[in-house]
Formats: C-alpha cells, structure tokens, sequence
C-alpha cells in the first residue's frame, strides 16, 4: 500500500515540501541544541519546562482523541464514522510519535534516553508516562494498518484485530490521566496541584482533537474526491460541543476554588494569568483564551452556525487554537511562575525553541499526509465498500 | 547498579575506617565526629540534617557559599537565567513565601540573611518522580545525584517545592577556571541536574564537616556558627546538642521550609 503515498498532484507535492522544510530548519536548530545545551531556549532555573513540554502535553491530547471516534463506532454501533475511524487512529499514531519526539527534545541528555528503560521506575510517572504513549501508539498503528490492509485486499479484518481495538479505547483515556498526573502529583506546584488536572485534560482533549478531525474531513471534502460524509461531520461537531463546554466548565471550577477560598498560594498563578501580578508577559494569551473559548461554544450551541460548514470551521479553528494555547502557555509555564522561593521569572521561547517545535510540527503532519494519502487512496479504490467488522 | 553501588559505598566506608588515625586530628579540632561510625563500617547515619541559625548569618559574608561552590566546582554564569546554586543566601519572604503575607514577621526579620539548600528530605519528591533513579536516597539520609545516570528531564526540578536544583543549561566547564578547579571532586557536563550533597564525597563519618559548616565554624567559632550538621537519629549528635543548646538557652524554635509539601525537610531553622 506504501506506494500510493508515492504519487499525487503538484499540490500534495508541495504541501510536503512545505512540511520537510520545517522538518529540516527545525531538524538544523536541534543540531544547535544538541551543541550548545537547553540555553539556546527560554527556560531557565526557575522556569525549567517550556514549549517542548507544552507542545507534548497538547498532543498527548490529540492522540488520545481518537477514541472520539473508535469508541462510538465499535462499541455504539455508530457506522457514519466507518469511514473515518482511520483517521483518528493514524492520527493517534502521529500525536504519539510527536509526543515522544517533544519528550526526546527536551532532556538535557538525550543520549542517556535509554536509561528510562535501563533502569524502569515504577514510581516515576514520567516512566509510566512513556510506556503508556509507547503503547498506544503500537496499538494503533497495527490496528489502522490491519483493517486498511484488510480493505485493501477486500476482506474482513482478522479476527485479533478487534480486542486490541476495544483495548485501544481505555488505553486512550490512560496516556492522557497518566499525563496529567505528571503535574497534578507535585506538592511543589500549587497551580497544578488539582484533582481536577486529568478530566480537565480529557475533556479538552476530547474538543481539540475531534475539532482537527473536522477541519481535516472538511480540508479532504474540498481537495480530495474522498467524502468522509456530512452525517458523520455533524456528530462529530456535537462531540466537539460537548467536550469544549465540559472543558471550560472545569476551568470555572479552577477559577472558583482559587478565588472563592483566596489561599496565597493557589491564587498566585491564576493572578500573574489574569490581572499581570508579577509580569504581564502570559496575560493577554489568558484573557484571549477565555474569549476564544467563549466564542466557539456560541457558535457551537447555535445549531444553526454548528451546521453551516464554514461557521463549523472556524468554531473548530477557535477551540483547537485556544486549547493549544491554553496547554501550551497557561497551563506548564505558568506552573513555574512563581517559582517555590515566590520570586518572578519570566518565560518566553526564544526563535530557535519555536523552529525546533514547529519543525516536530512538520515532522508530524509529513507522515499524517503519508498516512492520510494511503488511507484515502485505498479507500477510493475499494469503493467505500461497507466492512462489517 | 544497586548492588554495585552500596559495594562501592561500604568499600569507602572501610577507607574510611581505615584513615580514622590521621582523622582524628580533624576530630580534635571539632570535639568529636559530626556522624558516628558504626563497627563494620557502614553508613551508620540513619537521618543526616543540618541547622540553620539566621540571626548569626553575618551580614556580607559569604564564607559558606563560596567555599562550597568552589570545592563542588559550581560555576558562576554570566546568564542569571541559567545559574546553579548550591546554597545561597536569600531573604524570609522567599525562603518561607507561606509568611510573606504576614507583615509582623517580614517586618522583624528584614535585613537577615536566609541560607538556603538543598533540604535532604526524608520524604524527597525529586526521588519520588525521577525516572531513572539518578537521584536517590542514602541509607544515611543524604539525597543524592548521580551525574552519569540523569538524563536532564528536569521532573525533580519540578517537583522540588525548594527551588534547591539546578539544571546545566550550557556547558558549566567553559566557566570554570582551569586552576581552581577542584581535581578530586567531578565537574558535570552540560543537561545534568545538581544539588547540594552534603559533602559526603568528604570524610563526614571521620571528622569532616560539610564545606559550608566548616567555613561557618572558622569564622565565628563552633558556639557562635550559623550552621550544623550531623545525624538527627542519633542521639549525642553534635546537631542534636547544638539543637537543644540553642532550645533552651537561646529560646530559639525549629521551622522547616514548606512543612504543607509533606516531604519532611532535614534543615531546619532556628528563629
């Protein structure tokens, strides 16, 4: 089937060329990372995570997202999303490898990455952490690639292949608790320091992932001849609706136990975040947030901007943007500001951390287009044959 | 590893057992042995910890830190964003930010000088989460590093409600005089997590002090230093007496940093 990755339009030429660019520049500022240490970021002694770690957590989120739409498929029977669960686990397949390429960018010692499988810890999450990505993505990479082989060939999947999917589903809902519990374990952090953490970040994860999954179905409607169907669009945006609702619902609740019981210590952050107390660097990414969010769920309440494809879009765009934002500068930095001696550091990442970031960003989408190119080709020359799984 | 490693230990226990006589003259000088040996010798230390006396911090000096950071070859970086500390000095509202709303307090104990470091926790978080094991326990109580073994994830700087490690953010030999560098204990490279170690590179079960209780002692003598160090467990400890001295006769209280954090800190503070 590989080989169907291999030819395409002078646009899928392109849009490739587009992406390996990023990888290499990014690629090349790793080279200097590599040669002169962590220093060529923003982070400092104070704030010891950045974007790297940032970025990791968003797209802990993203993959866990595919279940979005494994789950209503095999276990309610819905078939709309037939077409599409493809999509969601190669997607899933992606997010785990960007993961794990975010966690490798940012050790100190990337040479010594063994070590974590030298010497398991058990009682380190982080170790969990990579065992739990590690396999998730191996599940849904032999899954995806089973039942797109079995398709390709014009038969039923093999029978294994079904309870690893049904493995796949609680695995889901695991890489991203595990992730959570990566900072909501520290006494240290106050601001993380939440039981809240975990269904926050499922909740938010279950709204930016299916919300990329309807801007790609909307992307291949348009450029592809693959139709991955309005009903299974529309079901997908009410899994949006629900999921950002429930997300800024618990962020309220983040708000209400901060502010209502007025500890010192677990307002001090959400200060900084919202009225600037020690630095206004973060503030205006807050309050856009909070606008965005606010913004994309009018337009996902109202049924009739939920229908309208180009409203639908840019509700999609809105919750995917801000819930990247949001994890991505709101929730890791700001976990360091202040830091444990109530002193004020400011962060910001420096050009050189962006490139590396958004080079993993190409690195990324490059093998998603090659995945995405496969599983679309394969599905048009099968004919959307109906498989019964 | 494990294994290797308490060999390694229990082999440098008996070196030490073995150079006792010409320890003793560092015993002599400082009455008698911060940590008791035991008869095999072994890490007979059950709780290391130190105390700290704020009030008799002189005000400008900084005999601890530098003797510190010069033995432990700890660079001094021209970016602040990057620096490594091993103790430093700091001020109340930062060394116990869960006072710093009370303005009394702030108020009479302004100007005095918070020594702070790594607190060698009895119930530490950085161990708890490091993934590798690089960072452990001693059967003694001292929270260690292993230099060879981390792989600069930075979860125990996260996780460390003390802000007491430091991460090598560039290359810390590049800062090091060549001549000063200390021959016999390791520089590190470049994406490795420090800390404070209690010296215990040095022959602390034989007579020795810690870098930062000794330059402490030199100055202001044992009855006046603004630190000690010794084993909490024991009970005729040199810190334990010095605890109790400073109890009764000086009227002074034990705090420790962040008690809210659960990880039972081993220096405390006499105020």
């Amino acid at each position: 089937m590989i080989e169907k990755a291999l030819t395409g339009s002078k646009k899928y030429w392109l849009w490739l060329g587009f992406l390996a660019t990023l990888f290499g520049v990014g690629a090349g500022f790793y080279v200097d990372q590599l040669w002169h240490g962590l220093g060529i970021t923003g982070m400092s002694r104070d704030v010891s995570w950045g974007f790297y770690l940032a970025n990791f957590t968003f797209f802990v989120g993203v993959a866990a997202s595919g279940v979005m739409l494994v789950l209503p498929y095999y276990l309610h029977d819905q078939k709309e999303f037939g077409k599409i669960t493809i999509l969601g686990e190669f997607l899933a397949v992606v997010a785990c490898g960007m993961c794990i390429t975010f966690v490798t960018v940012d050790l100190g010692r990337p040479d010594r990455l063994v070590n974590l499988f030298l010497n398991p810890t058990p009682n380190s999450i982080l170790f969990f952490d990579i065992v739990v990505l590690s396999g998730y993505l191996l599940i849904n990479i032999v899954v995806g690639w089973a039942v797109l082989d079995a398709e390709h060939k014009g038969e039923k999947p093999r029978k294994w292949v079904k309870p690893l999917i049904l493995l796949s589903i609680p695995w889901a809902a695991s890489i991203h608790t595990v992730t959570a519990f990566i900072y909501a374990g520290l006494s240290a952090k106050p601001f993380w320091l939440t039981a809240v953490m975990a269904p926050r970040f499922l909740a938010t994860a279950f709204a930016a992932g299916p919300a990329l999954l309807i801007i790609i179905c909307l992307i291949l409607r348009k450029y592809t001849d693959f139709d991955p169907g309005k009903v299974a669009i529309k079901k997908l945006s009410t899994i949006v609706t629900y999921a950002t609702i429930t997300g800024f619902f618990f962020l309220l609740c983040e708000f209400f136990t901060a502010f209502y019981s007025g500890g010192a210590e677990h307002t001090a952050t959400l200060k900084y975040l919202m009225f600037g107390e020690g630095g206004t660097g973060l503030q205006p990414y807050m309050w856009a947030v909070l606008f965005m969010t606010a913004a994309a769920i009018a337009l996902l309440v109202y049924p009739k901007t939920r229908y309208r494809h180009d409203t639908l879009a840019l509700a999609c765009f809105l919750v995917f943007f801000s819930i990247w934002i949001d994890k991505g500068l709101l929730l890791v930095i700001p976990g360091f500001i202040p830091n444990p001696l109530h002193e004020f550091t400011q962060y910001w990442p420096t050009g050189k951390e962006l490139a590396i970031t958004f080079g993993v960003w190409g690195l990324g989408f490059l093998v998603l287009t090659f995945l995405y190119k496969i599983a679309i080709s394969v599905k048009l020359a099968s004919g959307d044959r109906e498989i019964e799984h | 590893m494990e294994l290797t490693r308490r060999e390694f230990l229990k082999m440098a226990g008996f070196a030490s057992a073995g150079v006792v006589v010409a320890a003793s003259a560092g015993s002599l000088l400082t009455g008698c042995s911060p940590v008791a040996k035991s008869a095999d010798g072994s890490l007979a230390g059950k709780q290391l910890g130190m105390l700290v006396v704020p009030s008799r911090c002189k005000e400008r000096c900084t005999d601890c830190i530098d003797a510190c950071h010069l033995n432990h070859n700890v660079p001094e970086l021209k970016n602040k964003k990057h620096e490594i500390k091993w103790i430093w000095e700091t001020e109340i509202q930062h060394a116990f930010p869960e006072y710093m709303e009370n303005e009394l307090l702030k108020e009479r104990m302004e100007g005095v000088p918070f020594l702070v470091l790594c607190n060698h926790c009895a119930n530490p978080a950085c161990v708890r989460v490091c993934p590798t094991k690089a960072t452990y326990k001693r059967e003694d109580g001292a929270v260690m590093m292993d230099y060879h073994r981390c792989i600069g994830c930075r979860f125990c700087v996260a996780a460390c409600p003390y802000g007491a490690r430091s991460f090598n953010f560039e290359d810390p030999r590049n800062a090091l005089e060549k001549d000063k560098i200390n021959r016999n204990f390791p520089t590190r490279t470049k994406g490795v997590v420090e800390k404070c170690n209690f010296c215990v590179e040095r022959n602390i079960y034989g007579g020795e002090l810690p870098y930062c209780v000794e330059a402490c002692m030199k100055k202001n003598g044992k009855e006046g230093s603004a630190l000690y160090f010794g084993d909490f467990a024991e009970e005729h400890s040199e810190v334990k007496s010095a605890l109790e001295r400073l109890q009764k006769e000086e009227k002074l209280i034990p705090l420790r940093r962040k008690e809210i954090a659960g990880t039972q800190p081993k220096v405390y503070y006499m105020v």
